[in-house]
């Protein structure tokens, strides 16, 4: 018995003939339930965010006379200090966290992925020389510079985008979040592409394209980043969440999102700040926690269910 | 990167950090001196400034800020006008390590047992409920967990105190809160390690020589399963030390980091050259430490 | 699946409650704990008599330097004046100096030190130490914010300007070691109020002369108060103790009393609500969320002297139009913020000056009227809000209790001055640091803003918009405002001193609109009447309590 299932275990399920690596992949993680339960939940309240207030009609900034009121059939999750609906308040600071969780990830895909592709395709002296930058940058403290960042050249670059995009100046924070937060977060998709690259890099096909005659860029983006893919994919689903987190945690600092605009964070920060022993408004805290918990949980288990069905090792 | 190098390289990588750290706070705007109350005339703001060196040329004040450093002197912080940088450090930062190797015990006094306890159970309803618990921790951020434990454990049941730092039970709230998301985290590294190990062949011929399953787990697979936990021991750590800003303000503590926070945001120049030296340091000693510990682990690391 | 799962499926036992392994982490993280715990920064310290949560941690506490209000309730227990608060309505009584004379034109005042009063390590005080406290707060090299207040004493504004450097000038002198004498340039009623000042009080000048700008942080410190500093650690607390040579002594109520600092309202309600604190008095740890449940016996509200307010820059078009700054004071429904947002009892302010100011009666001149409001933006050419641009509301947010507070009025008025008037207002939420720098170099339509008073006068609100006060930040430029005031400083007969005043006030509130006063503020205190003695709301405007008053009861 145990012995049967050593050996399903240790050869990977390729055995499957006449499929391709991709379909393949798809079909480890369509037999993962929980990531399959997650993608449904993750569309679900992406869906949510998207179409809620229009589904709802009602303006995330429009105050009302009803104060405080608690959640019923015209105000799902209840209002605020303003009478502002806060389920259309959730829908669009949610969109935002997911803004900046997902285009923060694509900024540090985009650094990292050139980064380790560069310094291991070329390898050598260089690749010592940009990985002992990233260990270095590794052992720093990251959100201490983005802080630091953040209060000091906020103002210098709102004055710059007032010049070259106006129409961005008002949005400065969150552009300097999905910089900053993509910039703390490239290192260690650095590291695992420039692992995946150098190992590519000495494989036959590599070789023969040289001898081809192809360039070493045509090489570098025709044939080795298609193949590592996969894994960018992998860990990019892996940084949403930690980046959507930084920025709850930015703006629960109150150097985040700006009032009146929102994000998942400034909500629970203002949720938080009702929690007392006096008289707790608890659904300001509860749905925005909620969802947060939800979508992070459901990245991460898709994040999970990619890995073990993209990666060969997994049985 | 040998080990030497690397110590080698601290100093100018200091000198870095706290040259770009100097010049960054100086660009933001509004002066650590701008209050609701005005200066009582133009000469008293004045001498204001130059009390604090803010009238020279910029360079000046580097040269200054650098001759002081070298000695350890960091300067008067421009927030707190009596205390000095060091003053403010030496007071605040055992609070802030001991609230940080307290939540470090708790990350791995209930991330390993849990990540353990999974992967032996692959796949039954001990590992989903475990499993479960882990992925909470990691997403439930510490500024909604606290809040929550102080109403439970400290409003309704009274327990533990609800806030400040003065004695042993003071600190078990905090260090929950704290500890708790990456004792999640460590939870699934400790779980995917351990499930790659007990694949493994020399497991195997370890139970096939006879071992039991206590001695083959605490001698063969445990060693093995740890060290991906190991290699996160680093940027734990920083992230404890650095992450403990919303743990500090919630209990009240006077850690190193509500300081960082206000004075970036006060613009105590000074404070937040000195802090952000001080946390580089910090960090970069720790990963030192933890790369040692890393090659005394495990012999296959090369030492190139 | 896992292959081991019943070839080894005893592993697990060592981990079940009580197992080897699970005995083992237990132990470890406890030793860990424990270790931990014997570290520095986690010592047991003696219970105090009295725990009091202050507000934002003291930036100083050098009576000279401080300006926060958090500061001046505790330098006052540190450094006392030749005056001192009266606990009940914090009107000035007798402190270091036992009485004083006045000549009749007001102009002279002699103060007449009491015997034998000593510092803390036991040097007496004398009339020396006064001359000189004074003639350092008004030294330019002090950059002491409040030395303004001392611009009354003949010969202090040219010494603060640094046109003079010869305190010989400075109209106070020591007659003999407990006999001092001042001189005024003008009649100042409220002189008295100013000796209560922390900024007034009498500092070591021994200390201070070797110590120079670090001499608070002296060991032990002189200090002239009824207690003296034990312990200050930073953002952790402030410990006094009972100052055995303080003058008065016998009065003082409590021996030890801590002060913890805190910005966050939930950990101080939290903290009170559980009995780790015996006080909180800092308004802004009050969230307006809760004011409507914050009842005696427990917590207390009572009127305040402090106007919440808006600035409006006056050089910036449309508001160097009068007609439209009036137009929009006049289309801001108070009474909608005050019950919706702030929620404490806080009254809509209908003058910039809030009642109780001494026996001054501010005139009514901010009122809510519509009709007019949009008759006046017709006439100045914006009928409805058209061909007006969107206006910049700037307002400090984040930060503790105060920022969300701002942040709310900031929604409040933006809904109102659409519904009301047609404008767009966009707020421009900003750091605290930039938010003054902004304030200062008029780089704002409309500015939230706020002034609490420092003493029990009009004067102390109407000042801050005179042309050359620093304070002023609207570009507001009116000489006939001066002049009244002017005018009233040298009025002898107090009852043509405040119609002078009121006169001043309508121009500023009711004509030129340079501000618009939105409530005045309600103060919070929460102490259980039941179990603490010496607090009294009902008549102290200034919310400041002597701590020397204060003591649980037996």
């Amino acid at each position: 018995m145990t012995e049967a299932k050593l050996i399903v275990g240790a050869a990977p399920s390729g055995t499957t003939l006449g499929a391709t690596p991709g379909a393949l992949a798809w079909r480890r993680f369509r037999a993962n339930r929980p990531a399959v339960w997650s993608l449904w939940l993750l569309a679900g309240l992406v869906l949510m965010a998207l179409l809620g207030p229009w589904a709802r009609g009602l303006d995330s900034n429009q105050t009302t006379a009803l104060q405080f009121a608690s959640p019923s059939a015209s105000h799902w999750f209840g209002t605020d200090v303003h009478g502002r609906d806060l389920f259309t308040r959730l829908c669009i600071g949610a969109r935002l966290s997911l803004l900046v969780g997902f285009v923060g990830a694509i900024v540090s895909l985009f650094i990292g992925v050139c980064w380790g592709s560069v310094a291991g395709y070329i390898g050598g002296q260089l690749d010592d020389w940009m990985m002992r930058f990233v260990d270095i940058l590794y052992s720093l403290p990251g959100i201490v510079f983005v802080i630091v960042l953040i209060t000091s050249l906020e103002q210098l670059a709102a004055g710059w985008l007032q010049q070259l995009a106006p129409a961005l100046a008002p949005s400065v924070r969150l552009v300097f979040l999905f910089l900053g937060l993509g910039a703390v977060s490239w290192l260690t998709m650095a590291r695992i592409v420039r692992g995946q690259v150098l190992s590519l890099r000495t494989r036959a096909f590599v070789s023969a394209s040289l001898c081809l005659g192809a360039g070493h860029s045509r090489i570098l983006i025709r044939h080795i980043l298609p193949n590592i893919t996969g894994i960018v994919i992998v860990y990019l689903t892996l940084t949403v969440p930690s980046v959507v987190l930084y920025e709850s945690f930015l703006s629960y600092l109150g150097l985040g999102i700006r009032p009146p605009q929102a994000s998942l964070g400034t909500l629970i920060a203002e949720g938080a700040s009702q929690i007392n022993p006096i008289h707790t408004y608890w659904w300001l805290l509860a749905f925005p926690a909620v969802f947060l918990g939800l979508a992070l949980l459901a990245l991460s288990l898709i994040g999970d269910g990619l890995r073990d069905a993209l990666d060969p090792r997994a049985g | 990167m040998s080990i030497a190098r690397r110590i080698l390289l601290l100093a100018p990588l200091l000198w870095l950090i706290a040259t770009a750290a100097f010049f960054l706070v100086r660009v933001a705007p509004g002066g650590p001196f701008d209050s609701d109350r005005a200066a009582a005339s133009p000469a008293a703001e004045a001498a204001l400034r130059a009390k604090y060196r803010l009238d020279q040329p910029l360079w000046r004040q580097y040269v200054g800020f650098l001759a002081d450093a070298v000695r350890g002197d960091l300067g008067l912080s421009l927030k707190y006008r009596h205390h000095s940088v060091t003053d403010i450090i030496r007071q605040a930062l055992p609070v802030s390590l001991v609230l940080g190797m307290l939540s470090f015990g708790v990350a791995l006094g209930i991330g390993i047992p849990l990540g353990v306890y999974t992967a032996v159970h692959r796949g039954e309803p001990g590992d989903w409920a475990g499993s479960l618990l882990a992925l909470v921790f990691v997403c439930v951020p510490a500024f909604v967990l606290g809040p929550l434990f102080v109403l439970v454990f400290g409003v309704y049941w009274r327990w533990f105190p609800v806030a400040l730092w003065a004695s042993p039970w003071h600190a078990v709230l905090p260090m929950a809160t704290l500890g708790l998301f990456f004792a999640g985290r460590v939870a699934r590294l400790m779980r995917e390690g351990m499930t790659l190990t007990l694949q493994s062949e020399f497991i195997l011929t370890a139970r096939a020589k006879g071992l039991t399953d206590y001695q083959l787990l605490t001698r063969h697979a445990l060693r093995h399963a740890i060290m991906p936990v190991i290699s996160y021991c680093g940027p734990m750590l920083a992230d404890l030390l650095t992450g403990s800003f919303v743990v500090e303000s919630l209990f009240q503590i006077p850690g190193l980091g509500v300081f960082l926070v206000n004075s970036a945001l006060g613009r105590d120049h000074t404070m937040v050259v000195g802090l952000v030296l001080l946390y580089a340091a910090l960090l970069m000693g720790l990963n030192l430490a933890v790369d040692v510990l890393y090659r005394v682990l495990d012999p296959r690391v090369s030492h190139d | 699946m896992n292959p081991f799962a019943d070839a080894l499926g005893n592993f697990p036992r060592a981990f079940c409650f009580g197992g080897p392994m699970f005995c083992r982490w237990l132990y470890l993280t406890a030793m860990f704990a424990l270790i931990s715990m014997s570290a520095p920064g986690c010592t047991r310290r003696t219970p105090a008599d009295l725990t009091i949560i202050n507000g934002p941690e003291p930036e100083t506490l050098d009576p000279h330097v401080l300006s926060g209000i958090a500061e001046q309730r505790i330098a006052p227990a540190l450094f006392e004046g030749l005056m001192r608060r009266n606990p009940t309505n914090a009107l000035p009584m007798p402190g270091l100096a036992e009485r004083h004379e006045l000549t009749p034109d007001g102009r002279r005042y002699t103060f007449h030190l009491r015997p034998n009063i000593k510092w803390s390590t036991g040097e007496p005080i004398t009339a020396e130490d006064v001359v000189f406290s004074w003639s350092r707060l008004i030294a330019p090299t002090t950059a002491a914010r409040y030395a303004t207040l001392l611009t009354c004493v003949t010969g202090a504004d040219k010494l603060l300007r640094g046109e003079h450097t010869d305190f010989g000038h400075l109209g106070v002198r020591a007659i003999n070691s407990r006999t001092v004498e001042v001189s005024l340039t003008q009649p100042t009623p409220y002189f008295l109020d100013l000796c209560a000042l922390p900024a007034l009080a009498i500092l070591p000048r021994q200390t201070i002369e070797r110590l120079g700008d670090q001499w608070i942080r002296a060991k032990p410190l002189p200090c002239s108060g009824p207690y003296s500093l034990e312990d200050w650690r930073l953002n952790d607390r402030i410990r006094l103790r009972r100052n055995s040579r303080y003058w008065d002594a016998p009065a003082v109520r409590s021996s030890v009393i801590d002060l913890l600092p805190s910005e966050s309202s939930s950990a101080t309600l939290n903290l009170y609500e559980t009995g780790g604190a015996d006080i909180v008095w800092d308004r802004n740890l009050f969230p307006p969320e809760l004011a409507p449940e914050l009842r005696p016996p427990r917590y207390h509200t009572f009127s305040y002297l402090g106007t919440y307010f808006v600035r409006i820059n006056t050089t910036r078009a449309p508001f160097n139009d009068a007609r439209v700054r009036r137009a929009f004071a006049l289309g801001i429904d108070r009474e909608r913020i005050v019950q919706r947002i702030t929620r404490g009892g806080e009254t809509a302010a209908t003058s910039f000056t809030p009642p109780g100011c001494g026996t001054y009666t501010p005139p009514r001149s901010a009122m809510f009227n519509l009709a007019e409001a949009r008759q006046l933006l017709a006439e100045a050419g914006f009928e409805g809000g058209r061909n007006l641009r969107p206006l910049e509301y700037l307002v400090n947010s984040g930060g503790g209790g105060g920022g969300r507070l701002h942040e709310q009025i900031a929604i409040e008025l933006q809904a109102q001055l659409r519904e009301h008037l047609g404008v767009s207002l966009e707020i421009r939420p900003v750091e605290t640091k930039i938010y003054y720098s902004e304030q200062s170099r008029l780089n704002y339509d409309l500015c939230r803003s706020s002034w609490l008073g420092d003493f029990n006068d009009p004067v102390t609100f109407l000042d801050i918009f005179r042309a050359s006060n620093g304070n002023n930040r609207t570009g507001w430029n009116e000489p006939e405002y001066d002049r009244l005031l002017d005018d009233a400083n040298r009025q002898a007969d107090i009852g043509r001193r405040l119609g002078t005043l009121q006169q001043a006030e309508q121009l500023l509130v009711g004509t030129a609109a340079p501000i618009i006063p939105l409530y005045f503020y309600t103060g919070f205190c929460a102490f259980d009447q039941s179990r603490i003695e010496g607090i009294y709301t009902a008549q102290n405007l200034m919310d400041l309590h002597p701590l020397w008053a204060i003591s649980k009861k037996p």
